[in-house]
C-alpha cells in the first residue's frame, strides 16, 4: 500500500515537472530563435536610426521609428487604461457591493469586450476615424490600443479586489472613512500590486498587437512629432519585414521581434520588482 | 468633537480627554437598540431586538455560535452595508442618532465607535499610518499634532515601547498580538466613546489576551465597551452586565451576578454549565 502510494507520487512528481518546465523550454524555445534569426541585423543602427533609403530592400538605417511608436502608443493607450480603470475597478467593488446584479452585468460586458479580436477594434476604429475624417495618427492607434485594453486592466484589478478580505473593508469603515475614501486609501493600496500586474498585462497586449494599430497608427518611416501624425509599432514592422523576399530584410524583422521581446521582458521586470515592494504592507 | 490638542509642558498628556465621559447624559444608555430585525434571504438571523447599553461599562454578548452576536455588532455601526444579502430593519440609537436611518453622515456616527475584529486587519500601511489614518479622516493635517496622537494612543494601549524605532514599518511585520493592540489604538485615536469588540482576544496567546483584558478593565472608565466572547471566564472577569442571545433572540440580560449564579432560563443554564 506505502509502496504504491509512493509510486504514484513519483509518477504524478515529474508529470508535473515536465508540465511546468516544458512551457518554460517553449519560451526559451522562441527567445533562442528569435535572437538567432534576427543576430546578424542587431547592430546599434538598428535601435538608434530611422529607415533610410532604400531599407526595404537591404539598405540602411533601423527601426527606431517603430520602437519609439510603440512605446508612444503602448504607453499613452496604458495612461488612459489606468485612468479609466482604477475608478471603474473601484467603483465596481466598493459601490456596487449592493447591487450584485448590477455588478454582473458589468463583468459579463467587460469580459465580452476582452474578447473581441482586436482586428474589430481596429475596424471599429477605422469605421470611426472616417466619419471623424480623420487620418491614420498617433492619436487614432492610442485611442483604439486603450479601448483594446482597459477592459483587461478593469477585470484584472477588479479580480484582485474582490479577493481582498472583507475585514479590511470593514476596518476601514469603522475608522470613519467614506466609500470613496476607503476605494482610493486602503482598496487601492492593498490592489497595487495586481494593479500593477493589470497595467502590465495590458501594456504587453498593447504593445504586441498588430491588427489594432494596422489601419488606425498606419505607418510611415519617421518619428512622429504630433498626436494627428501616422505612427510606426514594431508588430507592424516585423510584419512589413518577413513578407520580403530579401534575406536581409528578413533578419531585420527577426531583430525588431527580439527588440519587441526585450522591450517586453524589462516591463514585466520592473513590474515584478515593484509590485513586491508594494506588496509588502499588505495583508494576507 | 473633541479637540486634538498638545498639552502643554508639564502636564500629564497620557489621561483621557476630560470631557469623554461628560458626553450626553451620565445616566442615559449609549446605545438603544429598537424592534431590530435581520434577515438573510428566509433566515430571519435577528428577531425584534430591544437592547439598551449602559454608559462606560462592559457590556457583554454571551450565546452559542451562530445566534447573532456578529451581526448584532455590525448593526451597531452598519457595516451591513458591506453584505448585500443583509436586509435589516429597526433603528439603532447612537446617543441620539440613529445610525440605521441617518443620511449622509454615517462615517461620522461609526467613528463614535471603534472595531476590534476577531482578527486584526491593520491596513495596508506603515504601523504610524495606521493609527494617523483615522485622525487624517477628522481633518487634522498638522504634523505635530498628529505625530503627538499617534505617540499618544500607542502608549495607551501599551505599543509605544515596542515599535517606536520602528513606526515606518509595515502594520503586518508585527505579531498579531502586537496587530490588535494596533488596532485598538488607531481605534481610539478617532476618539471615539463606544469600543465595539468582537471576540478580540480569540486569536491571541493567553499573555496578549491578558493584555487586552486589562486595557479593557482600564478603558471603561471612559468608554463603553461591548464586548462578544465565548470565553465564559473572561466574561465573569470583565462583564458589568451581560446579554444572552440565543438563535437570534434576547433571552436574558442583567447583571453578571444575577444571570452567572442564577440563571433565569434553562439555555442559560445550559450554556454555562458547558462552558465550565
Ligand atoms: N452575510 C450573511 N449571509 C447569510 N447569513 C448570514 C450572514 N451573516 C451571518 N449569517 C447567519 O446569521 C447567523 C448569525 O451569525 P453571526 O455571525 O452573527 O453569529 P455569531 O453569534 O457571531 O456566531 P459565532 O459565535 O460563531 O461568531 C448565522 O446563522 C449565520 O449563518
Ligand atoms: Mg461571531
Amino acid at each position: 500500500m506505502r509502496k504504491r502510494k509512493q509510486i504514484e507520487e513519483a509518477i504524478f512528481m515529474f508529470l508535473l515537472r515536465v508540465s511546468t518546465y516544458s512551457l518554460i523550454a517553449i519560451l526559451a524555445f522562441i527567445i533562442v530563435i528569435i535572437f538567432v534569426k534576427g543576430f546578424g541585423a542587431l547592430n546599434p543602427d538598428m535601435v538608434l536610426k530611422t529607415p533610410k533609403g532604400g531599407f526595404y530592400y537591404g539598405g540602411e538605417g533601423g527601426v527606431l521609428n517603430a520602437i519609439v511608436g510603440s512605446l508612444y502608443i503602448a504607453v499613452g493607450a496604458s495612461v488612459i487604461a489606468i485612468v479609466l480603470g482604477a475608478p471603474a475597478a473601484l467603483y465596481i467593488n466598493v459601490h456596487l457591493v449592493r447591487h450584485k446584479r448590477t455588478r454582473n452585468v458589468i463583468r459579463y460586458l467587460l469580459d465580452a469586450l476582452w474578447g473581441i479580436p482586436s482586428i474589430v477594434y481596429g475596424a471599429f476604429g477605422f469605421t470611426l476615424m472616417l466619419f471623424l475624417g480623420m487620418n491614420a495618427s498617433l492619436i487614432a492607434g492610442i485611442v483604439v490600443v486603450a479601448l483594446l485594453i482597459t477592459p483587461i486592466v478593469v477585470r484584472t484589478f477588479d479580480e484582485v479586489l474582490s479577493t481582498i478580505p472583507i475585514g479590511l473593508h470593514e476596518a476601514s469603515l469603522a475608522l470613519g472613512s467614506t466609500n470613496t475614501e476607503m476605494a482610493f486609501k486602503v482598496l487601492f493600496k492593498q490592489g497595487l500590486p495586481g494593479f500593477i500586474t493589470a497595467v502590465l498585462l495590458g501594456f504587453g497586449r498593447g504593445i504586441g498587437d498588430a491588427a489594432s494599430v494596422l489601419f488606425t497608427a498606419g505607418y510611415t518611416d519617421l518619428i512622429p512629432t504630433a498626436l494627428d501624425e501616422p505612427a510606426a509599432t514594431l508588430p507592424l514592422a516585423i510584419f512589413f519585414q518577413l513578407g520580403s523576399p530579401i534575406p536581409e530584410v528578413r533578419e531585420r524583422a527577426f531583430a525588431a521581434a527580439a527588440i519587441l521581446t526585450i522591450i517586453i521582458l524589462i516591463i514585466s521586470l520592473s513590474a515584478r520588482i515593484l509590485s513586491k515592494r508594494y506588496s509588502r504592507s499588505n495583508i494576507r | 468633537m473633541i479637540p486634538y490638542i498638545i498639552p502643554s509642558e508639564g502636564t500629564n498628556d497620557l489621561g483621557h480627554d476630560s470631557d469623554l465621559s461628560l458626553r450626553g447624559n451620565g445616566s442615559q444608555p449609549v446605545v438603544r437598540v429598537k424592534n431590530l430585525n435581520v434577515f438573510a434571504g428566509e433566515h430571519h438571523i435577528l428577531k425584534n431586538i430591544n437592547l439598551e447599553i449602559p454608559r462606560n461599562k462592559i457590556t457583554v454578548l454571551l450565546g452559542p455560535s451562530g445566534c447573532g452576536k456578529t451581526t448584532l455588532l455590525k448593526c451597531m455601526n452598519k457595516l451591513t452595508d458591506l453584505y448585500k444579502e443583509l436586509k435589516v430593519s429597526g433603528s439603532i440609537y447612537i446617543d441620539d442618532d440613529d445610525i440605521l436611518n441617518a443620511q449622509g453622515y454615517i462615517p461620522e456616527i461609526r467613528q463614535r465607535m471603534g472595531l476590534l475584529s476577531q482578527r486584526p486587519f491593520p491596513l495596508p500601511m506603515s504601523i504610524f499610518r495606521n493609527v494617523s489614518y483615522g485622525i487624517k479622516l477628522k481633518g487634522i493635517s498638522d504634523k505635530k499634532l498628529i505625530a503627538h496622537n499617534v505617540e499618544k494612543y500607542l502608549r495607551e494601549v501599551g505599543l509605544w515601547e515596542e515599535v517606536k524605532d520602528r513606526l515606518n514599518q509595515p502594520a503586518t511585520s508585527l505579531s498579531i498580538g502586537q496587530q490588535q493592540r494596533l488596532c485598538l489604538a488607531r481605534g481610539l485615536a478617532v476618539k471615539p466613546h463606544i469600543i465595539l469588540a468582537d471576540e478580540p482576544t480569540s486569536a491571541l496567546d493567553p499573555i496578549s489576551s491578558k493584555i487586552i483584558e486589562n486595557l479593557f478593565k482600564e478603558l471603561k472608565k471612559n468608554y463603553t465597551i461591548i464586548l462578544v466572547t465565548h470565553v465564559l471566564r473572561q466574561a465573569v472577569r470583565l462583564a458589568d452586565n451581560v446579554v444572552f442571545m440565543y438563535y437570534g433572540e434576547i433571552i436574558e440580560q442583567g447583571p453578571p451576578e444575577r444571570l452567572f449564579n442564577e440563571p433565569a432560563t434553562e439555555k442559560l443554564k445550559e450554556y454555562i454549565y458547558e462552558g465550565n
